[in-house]
């Protein structure tokens, strides 16, 4: 691709189609890369600030904030590392936010090992099977029970955000080979008053 | 005496004062959490509170005012309610309050969580954000 974006020709072409896609699927920001810290910090911070001009209300935001910090510090926990990239310590992915007057949606991407594929789909559609007590209860039992993993993880993101949106998660599985898949989430959070 | 423990926060990370003296005592967590590495910022807490439970005043009020934590985080602010349980269970007088501003019902739900699952005097505390 950057032989593509050093011609001239082929890579206002390719801008151009990329900025157009964006423009036509609402994506507000757009990433690509290890999810650092930092770059968690200063995405939340950037959407905080858009929010606010947009005068979103406060619960609104406050749920755009939790579930930027869950989805993309599930990123950063689990993704399978890049071999390009081993020597990161961070995961990395593409991530997506995307907003029109009645909703924000938060979409990550990235790869996982595919012998985690069966178990992490259990999981989402046992969320999504869940009212809004069965997740409660779930999640107190979590963190009581569950333990922080080494990379920190307390086991109880995804449960956070379906509880935190009152929305399905919507979630799909792409076979790369024979040792990877590529997972994509997409989170969904009203901008009505609920 | 034990010394107290006050760390200054900062954008991801709460203020946390711990102040046993006799005078003015002081417990308060306080302002966001989402640390980088939360086993590292909530291990000195826990420390000292575990230092703290082997001779604590007659009576302990706790504060939480927390704006944000996240799911990391809320599995070491559970952690820091079952000491106080512990000081509780051992005969101690404790009370935990549980800040909240008065429109933030995941923030005043997250309360009612944490009073259901440790069995500790608990008191949530609505306030107005001007």
């Amino acid at each position: 691709m950057s032989q593509v974006l050093k011609n001239n020709y082929s890579a206002l072409e390719f801008v151009y189609e990329f900025y157009l896609k964006m423009k036509k699927s609402n994506i507000s920001l757009a990433y690509e890369g290890e999810i650092t810290h930092q770059i968690t910090k200063a995405f939340t911070a950037l959407a905080e600030s858009s929010m606010q001009r947009e005068q979103d209300y406060t619960t609104v935001q406050k749920k755009v904030f939790h579930v930027m910090v869950e989805c993309l510090q599930n990123v950063s926990k689990h993704a399978e590392r890049d071999f390009n990239y081993y020597s990161s310590k961070d995961g990395r992915g593409i991530f997506l936010i995307s907003k029109d007057e009645k909703e924000y949606n938060i979409t990550t991407g990235n790869i996982i090992k595919n012998d985690k594929v069966e178990s992490l789909r259990e999981l989402l559609e046992k969320i999504n099977s869940m009212t809004k007590e069965e997740l409660t209860k779930l999640y107190k039992q979590q963190i009581r029970e569950g333990r922080l993993s080494p990379k920190g993880g307390a086991g109880l993101g995804f449960i956070d955000i379906a509880r935190k949106t009152g929305q399905k998660l919507i979630y799909s599985f792409l076979r790369i080979d024979d040792e990877n898949s590529f997972f994509v989430l997409t989170s969904t959070i009203p901008r009505i008053k609920s | 005496m034990l010394q107290p423990l006050r760390i200054q926060g900062t954008d991801d990370t709460p203020t946390v004062i711990l102040d046993p003296n006799p005078d003015s005592p002081h417990f308060e967590i306080s302002g966001r959490s989402l640390p980088e590495d939360v086993v590292a910022f909530y291990e000195p807490i826990l420390e000292w509170l575990d230092e703290y439970a082997k001779n604590p005043l007659p009576k302990t009020v706790f504060d939480f005012k927390l704006e944000y934590f996240n799911t990391a985080s809320s599995k070491l602010l559970l952690d820091i309610l079952l000491k106080l349980e512990d000081m509780y269970d051992d005969g101690h007088d404790v009370l935990v309050r549980w800040h909240y501003p008065e429109d933030d019902e995941d923030m005043q739900e997250a309360g009612e969580e944490y009073a259901d699952i440790v069995e500790v005097p608990f008191e949530q505390v609505p306030y107005q954000i001007d």
